[in-house]
């Protein structure tokens, strides 16, 4: 036990007389987590139009100001002509133009009906996509006001968007960036200094000493489990206080999910450290074979499920998808064992992989 | 008596043959010095008599331990310093002391004692708090040295100590080398230094896996006709025109 506090006390002098590293340890998940939340969103907000209001009546101007009082679009442009639109596409002014016909207000009251045109850049298909939808539904909405005449289909459909009502994006960027920031910071850092004990040869030293290898790991990864706890404390306190993210499970649960999530990490970077000869390659290895999995294979920026299966099979053997989805059952949905055990029981599962690997590797490399 | 006893020790990695069927013993007490070009299988038998790697075949008995069996005991009964690492650079010249001193099973109190004895023997007393980092190679060197015997192990390994290092500490260096092995110590020493070679009670000249000659520096020169270790080194290890290194 005295060789074991002393050892973590040697560990977190390494790590605390790194100032820079430290600046980086601390700063590098709030800043993260703060330009996820805040720039990948998914969200429609002040998206700018172009208008060319052929009819320019009462009913047409009420539905430009609809359009912008709305708080997704803002009016950019003003057209005259026809011909102006494409050139404000081009340059970039605008990324939806509503073409409003003539005799709008006077026709919105005729059996025939009435048109309006919206032409979107889909040089950005997702946002286009998402445009000229929100812009419908406004528009429909507009309609039926008008004419007064509330159709009567034979089936409707209606739409409750559970769990997240309001379609918030940040909503899946706080659990994708605490998954990625989490292990990016465990594994890189117990896997680099790792590494750095068999660069400089201590890690010699220390296996010759009557120190037990599994001490040695141990009196390592402790404080590095005691400073991931720490961030994915002030990543929470960030997402729940700036993002207005709700915590509607249990918080020993979500406890429970991050400390599994920290040491299945931590296992993966002392693998990567037994497999890694220096700590250049540690930190590569941890870089592009967690971070780039992390974004693109865990559900956090793109869907699962709008995945080609093999692609799809490949995000099962990603770890972060299944601490993403538990904390998404737990925070949002606030469900709570019978709802993740399969994740709970997964990310053990990789924990337990993780370090029988490394103990192999070890025992490999003493023979 | 012997502390350390080797017979027919064989180590291979895959088809290479690292050490040959080395045979020697050491002597409570002495230095013996372990000299060979790179690549010749020092390291690889140190690594061994350290308890670190286990040997293919043969039977390796250090400080009355078989490495092979009871590579813990072995562990605990000796020292080790290398040339590469020294001391954690960003740690301070008593909390080296202190971290070493845990890791062997030291009380609180050896340590405290056991450190001031060392701090007053090196005359590092006002450096107590610097960072390593911050000291000499030389400084650092000595320092390895008596942080490796600071549990009082019976044997201390040191691998190349003094590499790099000036020729006035090296010297020094060999002082402190000497007082522990009159405190009975038994002192293992691998060295590129053929002036270093002649301070060893015995020396033993590997060479391709195998050992080539093993005697007292006097003897050996006479044996094979050499006015110096280092004229009888080249004449020893020159036949391996391609050294393997490391």
């Amino acid at each position: 036990m005295k060789t074991f506090i002393a050892f973590v006390n040697k560990e977190s002098r390494h790590i605390f007389r790194d100032y820079r590293t430290m600046m980086v340890l601390f700063l590098m998940p709030v800043a993260q987590i703060l330009i996820f939340g805040f720039v990948i969103s998914t969200e429609i907000r002040d998206a700018s139009i172009g208008i060319l209001d052929k009819s320019k009546d009462d009913a047409s101007r009420r539905l430009v100001q609809r359009l912008s009082a709305s708080g997704y679009y803002k009016v950019q442009s003003v057209f005259n002509y026809e011909r102006d639109i494409e050139p404000a596409f081009r340059r970039g002014d605008i990324q939806l133009a509503v073409v409003i016909e003539q005799g709008f207000g006077n026709n919105l009251r005729n059996p025939d009906g009435t048109a309006i045109q919206l032409l979107a850049d889909a040089s950005d298909a997702n946002t286009s996509q998402m445009l000229v939808n929100y812009c419908s539904g406004i528009i429909q909405t507009f309609a039926i006001e008008e004419s007064g005449i509330e159709y009567a289909p034979i089936l409707t459909t209606e739409v409750r968007m559970l769990f997240n009502p309001s379609l918030k994006g940040v909503y899946m960027s706080i659990p994708g960036t605490m998954a990625m920031v989490l292990i990016l910071i465990s594994a890189m850092m117990t896997s680099i200094s790792i590494t750095r004990e068999k660069e400089f040869g201590s890690m010699e030293v220390l296996l010759i000493s009557p120190l037990k290898p599994y001490q040695i790991i141990l009196g390592k990864v402790v404080p590095y489990v005691v400073l991931s706890m720490i961030n994915a404390i002030s990543i929470l306190a960030l997402g729940i206080i700036v993002f207005k993210m709700p915590v509607l499970g249990s918080w020993m649960w979500l406890f429970v999910l991050n400390l599994l999530y920290i040491l299945l990490s931590l296992a993966l970077g002392i693998f990567i450290s037994t497999v890694a000869r220096n700590q250049m390659v540690a930190m590569f290895a941890s870089m592009f074979a967690l971070l780039l999995p992390t974004i693109l294979l865990s559900g956090f920026i793109f869907p699962i499920e709008s995945m080609p299966w093999p692609l799809q099979w490949l995000s099962r053997v990603v770890p972060p998808r299944y601490y993403i989805q538990a904390i998404k059952t737990v925070m949002l949905k606030g469900g709570g064992l019978t709802y993740m055990w399969h994740e709970l029981v997964t990310m053990t599962g990789f924990l337990v992989l993780f370090l029988s690997l490394s103990i192999y590797k070890f025992k490999v490399r003493l023979e | 008596m012997n502390i350390i006893e080797v017979d027919n020790l064989v180590k291979k990695f895959g088809s290479f043959i690292a050490n040959d069927h080395l045979t020697f013993n050491v002597r409570k007490g002495e230095i013996f010095g372990f000299l060979g070009a790179n690549g010749a299988g020092k390291t690889t038998a140190i690594k061994i008599l350290c308890g670190l790697s286990k040997p293919t075949s043969g039977k390796v008995m250090v400080a009355g331990y078989n490495v092979s069996t009871h590579p813990e005991e072995v562990k605990s009964n000796i020292g080790y310093m290398s040339q590469k690492f020294s001391l954690y650079d960003d740690l301070t010249v008593v909390e080296n002391i202190r971290l070493y001193g845990v890791i062997y099973g030291l009380s609180s109190t050896e340590i405290k004692e056991r450190t001031e004895i060392l701090l007053n023997r090196l005359q590092l007393q006002d450096a107590r708090k610097r960072l390593i980092k911050t000291l000499s190679l030389g400084w650092k060197q000595k320092l390895a040295f008596s942080v490796a015997i600071l549990h009082r192990p019976s044997i201390v390994f040191l691998d190349e100590p003094t590499s790099g290092v000036d020729p006035i500490t090296r010297r020094q260096f060999w002082e402190m080398i000497y007082e522990a092995a009159n405190s009975g110590i038994t002192v293992f020493v691998t060295t590129h230094y053929m002036d270093e070679a002649e301070y060893c009670n015995r020396v033993t000249i590997m060479a391709d896996g195998k050992i080539e000659a093993l005697d007292t520096p006097a003897n050996l020169k006479k044996q094979y006709g050499a006015n110096s270790m280092n004229a009888l080194f080249l004449k020893l290890t020159r036949k391996e025109t391609v050294g393997l290194d490391n």
